[in-house]
């Protein structure tokens, strides 16, 4: 299923625990590094990097592929994808083999057959977006930058 | 949580400003602190690499302010908003985000003489050109485009003038050359024109006319639509690595955000022009009623350009909601619910009838602003205006002759008894003179 809707996504990430992050970097400067800092120091999620060039990022122990990764740890959650959109479709393969629950393709990781071989499998997919940014959108962090978040309510935030 | 997509006057009032999740607050809270502590010192590393989100300090980001930017720019229909000291710092904020020297602007001539000399001289110095075309012509427009043209810009309602851009033309002329149009957006508002509907790509306001609304506090405000292909190349700023924030590359790290990201991390950042979150406060407060305050404008403004339409004292008046005026088309599409509150007409007896008019005034004050709950009146070529050459006088439409109006929300039938005196005095100064 496609996840096209902001609630949508919030329900993914409100009933997910476990994101392993393929294509984190190590390198400050990468995007892919600024979303594992986000999600690791916030504590919302157990995050974990899946790249084969680097051992550990930040204390974090780093798996070569998403199959060794659910040989230790199970399937995951959901495997955000930090990839070239011509990978994508190889990561998606991975993430069915491991048994994901849902998959992220970030800003820019567009790929039509990735897109329908996680959909026909019966994963979340969720395309074009930003796991970072969309959970600060329900945190109150996105309307700390002035962002539009669309949540409008009357309710107390609950902190 | 739902998708439900909530009106105009619904997310005036909750857009933003939920209750405070601190206290329980639900009028929102006014954070007169210049700066904020951290939970750690790995959080102060995060927030200062822009790795997380929260408030460092108040010249960067405020959450005061920050309410009032989300407000803006979920009436205006944008992806996220950065509010500035006042409208000119909103201006250059946007366009230094997206130029630097070397670089060109293509800009409507018709235009707030405040904007023109900001072009023409001090981006100028800096470096960035800007070529400006006469009445928003948009084979003009398309002719003036360069390859080192990074942005199209131009108002909704033009300043004095009053002439209505055709945003979809503009926008469509922008796009084919990969150009962003960033349009001005002050008069209507957003609760007459919503530019991003119409394919603009950012929006300015000076937030001290309407929105705010009350003629008390200075602000200006930038709203960005998130469509934008900022990382397509056109934009080196912001799809090259950064000196300014250590090699980043802001259309990779923040996509859609990019534009917005970069204009507060680091022009918001150096340039120095953070809006205090007292005005902020107050214009969160201007926003909640401006769907009331809106109507009431326009309907006085249209009666009291009818008026003077019919008057022999009166030679033309540029009120794009007259039915003679050469704006009513684009005026129908564009600013469907009223043509603004602000227009000028022309006096006979050229500029000692003018001077002779706004003397006679009791209600309507003579002052250079626009935008209040108040009536005002000004004449832009002694003062608005008065920096422009007379060609560039010519070029934004403006005559010796030309008065402008912000019609207030004042009992109208009082406003015209006023306008009546004026006339009458101008008249006799006009007698004199034939």
């Amino acid at each position: 299923m496609i996840l096209e809707t902001a609630a949508e996504r919030r329900e993914l990430m409100d009933r997910s625990r476990t994101v392993a992050m393929v294509g984190a970097s190590p390198n400050p400067t990468r995007p892919s590094y600024f979303v594992f800092s986000y999600l690791r120091t916030r504590g919302k999620f157990e995050v974990t990097p899946i790249n084969p060039a680097t051992a550990e990022i930040d204390g974090v122990k780093s798996y070569p592929s998403l199959a060794a990764y659910a040989a230790e740890h199970g399937a995951p959650d959901i495997v955000d994808v930090f990839r070239k959109a011509d990978d994508a479709p190889q990561v998606a393969r991975e993430a069915i083999a491991a048994g994901a629950k849902a998959i992220w393709f970030q800003y820019g990781v567009i790929n039509d057959e990735a897109i329908r071989l996680a959909d026909d499998a019966g994963l979340a997919v969720v395309v074009d977006r930003c796991i970072k940014v969309e959970s600060a959108r329900f945190d109150g962090g996105l309307s700390l930058s002035g962002m539009n978040t669309g949540v409008l309510t009357a309710k107390r935030r609950v902190r | 949580m739902s998708d439900r997509a909530f009106g105009f006057r619904t997310r005036a009032l909750h857009a933003g400003t939920p209750p405070d999740p601190e206290t329980g607050a639900r009028a929102l809270p006014l954070h007169l602190s210049t700066a904020f502590v951290f939970d750690s010192t790995e959080h102060a590393a995060e927030l200062f690499a822009l790795r997380t989100y929260g408030n460092i300090y108040t010249r960067i980001g405020n959450p005061t302010v920050a309410a009032f930017e989300e407000k803006l720019a979920s009436l205006e229909g944008g992806i996220g908003g950065l509010a500035t000291a006042s409208g000119l710092s909103a201006q250059l904020i946007a366009i230094l985000t997206v130029a630097e020297a070397g670089d060109h602007l293509v800009a409507s001539a018709n235009l707030y003489g405040g904007t023109i000399t900001q072009f023409s001289v001090t981006l100028r110095r800096m470096g960035i050109e800007a070529t400006f075309v006469p009445g928003g012509d948009v084979d003009a427009i398309r002719a003036a485009i360069r390859p080192n043209t990074r942005a199209v810009f131009t108002e909704t309602i033009g300043n004095p003038n009053g002439g209505v851009a055709d945003i979809a033309a503009i926008a469509d002329v922008a796009h084919a050359s990969g150009v962003p149009l960033i349009v001005d957006n002050t008069f209507a508002t957003p609760y007459l024109c919503r530019p991003i509907e119409h394919g603009a790509d950012v929006v300015i306001h000076s937030a001290t006319k309407f929105i705010g609304g009350h003629g008390t506090v200075l602000g200006g405000a930038i709203v960005e639509s998130g469509r934008f292909p900022w990382g397509a190349g056109r934009h080196p700023l912001l799809s090259t690595p950064s000196p300014g924030y250590h090699g980043m590359n802001f259309a990779e790290t923040f996509g859609e955000y990019a534009f917005l990201m970069r204009a507060r991390a680091e022009l918001l950042r150096d340039v120095g022009a953070a809006i205090s979150p007292m005005n902020a406060w107050l214009l969160v407060q201007g926003l909640e009623t401006l769907a009331l305050r809106m109507p009431a404008h326009v309907a006085n403004a249209q009666k009291v350009a009818e008026f003077l339409h019919g008057r022999d004292e009166v030679a033309w008046v540029s009120y794009a909601g007259l039915p003679d005026s050469e704006e009513r088309e684009r005026a129908a599409r564009y600013l469907p619910l009223g043509a603004g509150a602000v227009f000028t007409f022309g006096l006979r007896g050229g500029r000692d009838a003018g001077r002779a008019f706004i003397e006679a005034l009791q209600l309507w004050s003579h002052l250079a602003n626009v935008g209040d709950a108040k009536s005002l009146v000004i004449h832009p070529a002694s003062t608005t205006h008065q920096q422009l050459s007379d060609d560039e006088l010519v070029a934004a439409g403006i005559g010796a002759d030309t008065v402008r109006l912000s019609v207030g929300l004042e009992d109208v039938d009082d406003l015209v008894w006023d306008l009546e005196r004026g006339l009458a005095a101008a008249a006799k100064v006009a007698a004199v003179r034939a």
